[in-house]
């Protein structure tokens, strides 16, 4: 019982290891990946005292149980859940000491959809192309944990660095949401960008890691026919014929054919990560980033006025 | 040439250009000028079929007020490796293809491995690559009604592209041949036996049996597969509801390229 390990003995709905992810290798058509919340994901690392790409597990709604064999200080951040340890309650958002052969569970998320596990040492899955992180598009990375799968742990660093718990930032009951406009801006009617701004959209249930879906009212275009594929970045705005926009996560297709209205920053995507199906979505267009001459943006808008 | 660009977000630069072939040429340049340290810090560089994507600029605007400026050499078509593919010329597209070239299935055999290709762009998975190197008149389209099931290895053609698939999937391009060759193996450095600019030669293996020309299928039903969650491509997400879901997630959009 003291190996350098974890036993999964629930597994929820979908967990997976996750760390910084993929960077380098969209040329290839490989995912970015990575853990979803990211400042979830580093701050558990903090807790426990690992370097930020130290691999975590990240739960989906229902949290996960897993059996230590070696002692091991853990966290959970992200989606506020409650901690157990061998069924009494442990602090979320702090570091909880684990005996070996204790059973540590996350249980189901009370706000949010993603919890983190860190432990310290990290998740030592095999890496893939420089990272640990599950990309369920591609199927890089370790699988997702199953009932009864041994995962291993890296070896446990120096103490803790004795961070206080922190409070969770709290879930919007709306997920608001900037966009920068561009790059297919110009596939869009300017009613089709009203819509943007004002539609009442909601989170799809059938969101994931790929992309965050909406339900909500369609985007008119002002271009018929395809576009050629291109790269697709993270956090992309994408709009398919159904006019309803897709928001790219981490594990988005790294080119895509369906115009991109716009981007949403990278630092709003963590809550983007937290929304749970049927939260209100409300997109506030920014217009084009300032380095695009105005001149031009004038025309557009003329261009779309007349449109 | 005309290069315009536009905004991707506070980090991102879209570089779009009059032709696939302009794309591949600023692609190379951009690769040269990364190796010689002359190119701002930049996270990924994706080239597509008329575009080349730069994420993770520090400032995207220095770098789009640049490129006008920039002189860029035309495509040298003998800069890069060459791989050769072993290909079994025996798919059940086989015959369907060469009719729509107007020839025979030998003669189609001929003109596809006398082709030389590059790889233009990748995508879809880790892998696949968008091949370029046949003449217009040789472009075909994708099957109305894909099929469920494109096993591994499987040499197809549509739109401008030739592909091979590098693990089994749903597809609708046109099968026109088998190859053992590995696309994609994470243990291999590099994992990507394709890559943008990468020269391709399909060398029929011998004894390659023509065959019989499979019947039309019948249209079904079926939810468009490039993208659907049944995929062996994206198996691990748990599906929620999928009711009123956009059918394609995760699969390149644009029916001619799509595999």
């Amino acid at each position: 019982m003291t190996d350098s390990a974890f036993v999964v003995v629930r597994p929820g709905a979908l967990t997976t290891v996750q760390d910084l992810g993929r960077v380098g290798h969209a040329h290839l058509g490989v995912p970015h990946s990575g853990a979803l919340d990211q400042p979830a994901h580093r701050l558990a690392n903090r807790l426990v005292g690992n370097a930020e790409h130290a691999a975590t597990l990240e739960t989906t709604l229902t949290g996960c149980a897993v059996r230590l064999r070696r002692p091991a200080t853990v966290a959970v951040t992200g989606a506020p859940c409650p901690v157990t340890v061998d069924g009494r309650p442990a602090p979320w958002g702090a570091a909880v000491r684990v005996p070996a052969g204790a059973l540590l569970e996350a249980g189901a998320a009370t706000h949010g959809v993603r919890s983190y596990v860190a432990f310290d040492g990290g998740v030592a899955a095999e890496a893939v192309l420089g990272s640990r992180a599950t990309d369920v598009l591609s199927g890089l990375g370790p699988a997702p944990l199953a009932d009864g799968a041994v995962l291993r742990l890296g070896p446990p660093g120096g103490p803790a660095p004795g961070v206080d718990g922190v409070p969770h930032r709290g879930v919007a009951r709306e997920l608001v949401l900037p966009v920068l406009l561009g790059p297919r801006d110009d596939w869009f009617t300017t009613a089709g960008l009203r819509t943007l701004a004002t539609g009442d959209f909601r989170v799809s249930a059938a969101s994931n890691r790929i992309g965050l879906r909406t339900e909500g009212p369609s985007l008119e275009r002002a271009k018929d026919g395809e576009l050629a594929s291109e790269g697709m970045g993270l956090g992309a705005l994408q709009v398919p014929p159904d006019g309803r926009p897709v928001l790219f996560l981490a594990d988005h297709p790294t080119t895509g054919g369906y115009p991109v209205v716009g981007v949403v920053p990278e630092p709003h995507l963590a809550a983007a990560a937290q929304a749970v199906p049927g939260t209100p979505v409300r997109f506030t267009p920014l217009g084009r980033v300032s380095w695009v001459p105005s001149a031009r943006r004038e025309a557009e808008a003329a261009a779309r006025r007349r449109g | 040439m005309t290069i315009r660009s536009l905004p991707v977000g506070e980090h991102g630069l879209l570089v779009e250009l009059d032709s696939g072939e302009a794309a591949e040429a600023l692609h190379a340049e951009l690769l040269r000028r990364a190796a010689a340290r002359r190119l701002p810090a930049v996270r990924e560089i994706v080239p597509a079929a008329r575009t080349v994507f730069l994420d993770g600029l520090a400032d995207p605007g220095r770098l789009a007020a640049e490129l006008p400026g920039w002189r860029i050499p035309p495509l040298d078509r003998d800069d890069s490796a060459t791989v050769e593919v072993p290909v079994r010329y025996d798919g059940p597209d086989l015959a369907g293809v060469a009719e729509l070239w107007g020839v025979t299935p030998e003669e189609a055999v001929r003109i596809h491995s006398a082709t030389e290709f590059r790889v233009a762009f990748c995508g879809f998975a880790p892998g696949f690559g968008y091949l370029t190197g046949l003449p217009e008149r040789f472009h075909v389209p994708r099957h109305a009604t894909p099929r469920t099931r494109v096993p591994v290895g499987s040499v197809a053609l549509a739109g401008a592209y030739t592909g091979v698939y590098p693990r089994s999937s749903p597809g609708g391009w046109q099968l026109i041949g088998t190859t053992d060759a590995v696309l994609w193996d994470t243990a291999r450095e590099p994992a990507a036996l394709f890559a943008p600019g990468t020269r391709v030669r399909f060398v029929p293996e011998p004894g390659t049996v023509l065959p019989e020309p499979e019947p039309e299928p019948e249209p079904e039903p079926e939810p468009e597969p490039d993208a659907t969650d049944t995929s062996p491509a994206r198996p691990r997400e748990p599906a929620p509801a999928r009711e009123g879901a956009p059918a394609r997630e995760g699969a390149p959009a644009r029916e001619g390229e799509a595999p």
